[in-house]
């Protein structure tokens, strides 16, 4: 029971994603108005049947805006969590080679983890000229410490495992026994890892773009909109602020989940 | 005695590595400032890039050494580093460890108000979630952790903007004091009143992360042998959460609220900019946007130092929760 029950709630995630993800991604063909499509006779409408979600300033559709932003926001935080996870693949295994690289990673983790994310985040977008590759590479670069961590400590109890012995007792190379036995247990760590990194890296490339050193302010990210909304907060015009920050809350919120979940059902 | 003597040698070995983490926190920010495609001085100029001529650039240059080798640079840096200097503002025309110190007085209340609170309700919070597991209170309250963990801090912030001020009147939208008044003039209940909305968001966000921690504590606590022997002796489930989950429950909190001043951090940056509050944060946001690189670097050293010294508390208190911890490492 017990084994079972966080598998079929793993599975109901999983196909609560897959529905939003095919309607995200499908969004462009059907969501009728373009993202940056603008209407001049129709500037900030709120929320009716022609306008579902309301117009923005320029009269661009809310709706088509808030949907586009998530699809951003989800390839750019799925790119920094696929990088984040081999960079952190890469550092751990590094580790186990020798003491003094062990020293080195677990020096460098430590660094990166006493700085506050956003403020290496801000200084690697200085570093790196803003733009969404160079959001996708600083996010990567924040956030593989922990997971790191994590898959190093495991490397380094497998290395006792009494199987590994007796391959090395055997013969076999260090990179046999690191590609054909110590790495194929790590891939189900490094999909929860990746996973659990996501909603991370959605959380601060938005944090990133929202303060305007992240995506470009030309595209429809959901940063962008919600600085945007700052601007016609005061003004009462709550549509801007709410719908893009409660889709990016259901996004975050529901891939969250299904991290957790995984990694209790694995 | 004996004792004694490996307290201090542990504590003498987190000060090397504390030295050591900072070092590398310069070299990895002073490094990152390099590869920076953006020329300092353009960036220092500004607006008067063109009416500069080229020899007045090299001149300029020379005077803030930017045309040594970046190695040179980062000696020259360290060096005025050792000494106490962090170097010049020119975003606010001041010596940079003036900005961060008056920056940082200003963030220090909103920080350490949100601290506390965060801390006193997350773990109430979660003593009362963890004490009736899968109850209807506890599923309301985890509910509302996991909901704010994945909430962007900004947004919050936007939400009770648009809710308390714009709504209802009751908050401020921006600001630590109201706009065209001197700040030694505005008085301490108008500080409270620009404080409160800020405050109340920032710990928001903290609270989901220790009611978790606390939480799955007080679960475990819940059944252990510890608990099976007080209801043999007929004691209620509240009975028990109070009297011993305080105890048990309390320090690890307290820890986890330490090790976690870095988020802490990062939410006020966010929060600051939404609600306009002129501390750290908004410092930090205007160096990244304005290329100021000494006040950039100057913060990242100093929410370093912060955030370590966090870090450093955080691990002195595990003994304390769990002997056998110092037992283990010599």
């Amino acid at each position: 029971m017990s084994m079972i029950q966080p598998r079929i709630a793993a599975a109901g995630y999983i196909s609560l994603l897959l529905i939003m993800l095919v309607v995200l991604l499908s969004s462009s063909w059907w969501a009728g108005h373009n993202a940056s499509q603008m209407q001049f006779d129709a500037r900030l409408m709120p929320p009716s049947t022609s306008h579902w979600l309301g117009t923005d300033a320029l009269g661009r559709e809310l709706w088509s805006r808030t949907l586009a932003g998530l699809r951003l926001s989800f390839w750019v935080g799925l790119s920094a969590a696929l990088l984040g996870t081999l960079i952190a693949l890469t550092l751990a295994t590094l580790a186990t080679l020798s003491t003094t690289l062990d020293a080195l990673v677990s020096l460098l983790i430590d660094t990166l983890l006493s700085v506050p994310h956003l403020i290496l985040l801000l200084l690697l977008a200085f570093a790196l000229g803003g733009g969404t590759q160079a959001v996708i590479i600083a996010v990567a670069l924040t956030h593989w410490p922990s997971l790191a961590r994590i898959l190093r400590a495991e490397l380094f109890s497998l290395r006792h495992a009494p199987y590994v012995a007796i391959s090395q007792a055997l013969g076999k190379s260090r990179r046999f026994i690191l590609v054909h036995h110590l790495l194929p247990h790590l891939i189900p760590q490094c999909i929860v890892g990746a996973l659990l990194l996501f909603p991370h890296a959605i959380l601060h490339e938005a944090a990133l773009t929202f303060l305007g050193v992240g995506l470009d302010p030309t595209q429809p990210a959901i940063g962008v909109l919600l600085a945007d909304a700052m601007r016609y907060l005061t003004g009462g015009f709550w549509w801007l602020g709410v719908f893009p920050g409660l889709g990016l809350l259901l996004m975050v919120l529901s891939i969250d989940r299904l991290a957790v979940q995984l990694r209790r059902a694995l | 005695m004996a004792l004694d003597v490996r307290l201090i040698n542990r504590l003498a070995s987190r000060l090397i590595r504390l030295a050591l983490v900072l070092l590398c926190v310069a070299i990895v920010t002073f490094g990152l400032v390099m590869l920076s495609p953006i020329d300092p001085v353009d960036a220092y100029l500004g607006p008067q890039m063109a009416q500069v001529s080229p020899e007045q650039r090299a001149l300029i240059a020379e005077r803030w050494g930017f045309d040594a080798s970046p190695a040179v640079q980062f000696g020259h840096w360290l060096n005025q580093l050792l000494s106490g200097e962090l170097g010049w503002s020119h975003i606010y025309n001041q010596p940079v460890s003036e900005v961060i110190s008056q920056r940082f007085q200003r963030s220090f209340i909103l920080l350490s108000s949100a601290w506390l609170m965060s801390l006193l309700v997350g773990f109430a919070l979660g003593v009362i979630a963890g004490a009736k597991e899968g109850s209807l209170l506890d599923r309301l309250i985890s509910g509302y952790a996991y909901v704010t963990a994945s909430t962007p801090a900004f947004w919050l912030g936007m939400l009770a903007v648009l809710l308390f001020s714009v709504y209802l009147g009751w908050a401020p939208t921006c600001c630590a004091g109201p706009v065209g008044i001197l700040n030694q003039d505005v008085s301490m209940l108008t500080r409270l009143h620009h404080l409160v909305l800020p405050m109340m968001t920032l710990a928001l966000l903290g609270i989901a992360t220790i009611t978790l921690h606390t939480r799955a504590r007080m679960i475990a606590l819940m059944n252990s042998d510890i608990a099976l022997h007080a209801f043999a002796q007929g004691a209620s489930r509240s009975d028990i959460a109070w009297r011993h989950g305080l105890r048990h429950a309390s320090l690890p909190a307290l820890t986890l609220a330490f090790a976690s001043l870095g988020e802490l951090f990062g939410g006020s940056i966010l929060i600051e900019q939404v609600f306009a509050y002129p501390g750290l944060g908004q410092a930090t946001v205007e160096a990244g946007l304005r290329s100021d690189v000494p006040l950039l670097l100057g913060i990242a050293l100093f929410t370093a130092l912060f955030v370590s010294v966090g870090n450093l508390i955080a691990d002195s208190l595990y003994p304390l929760i769990d002997p056998r911890m110092a037992q283990e490492q010599p």
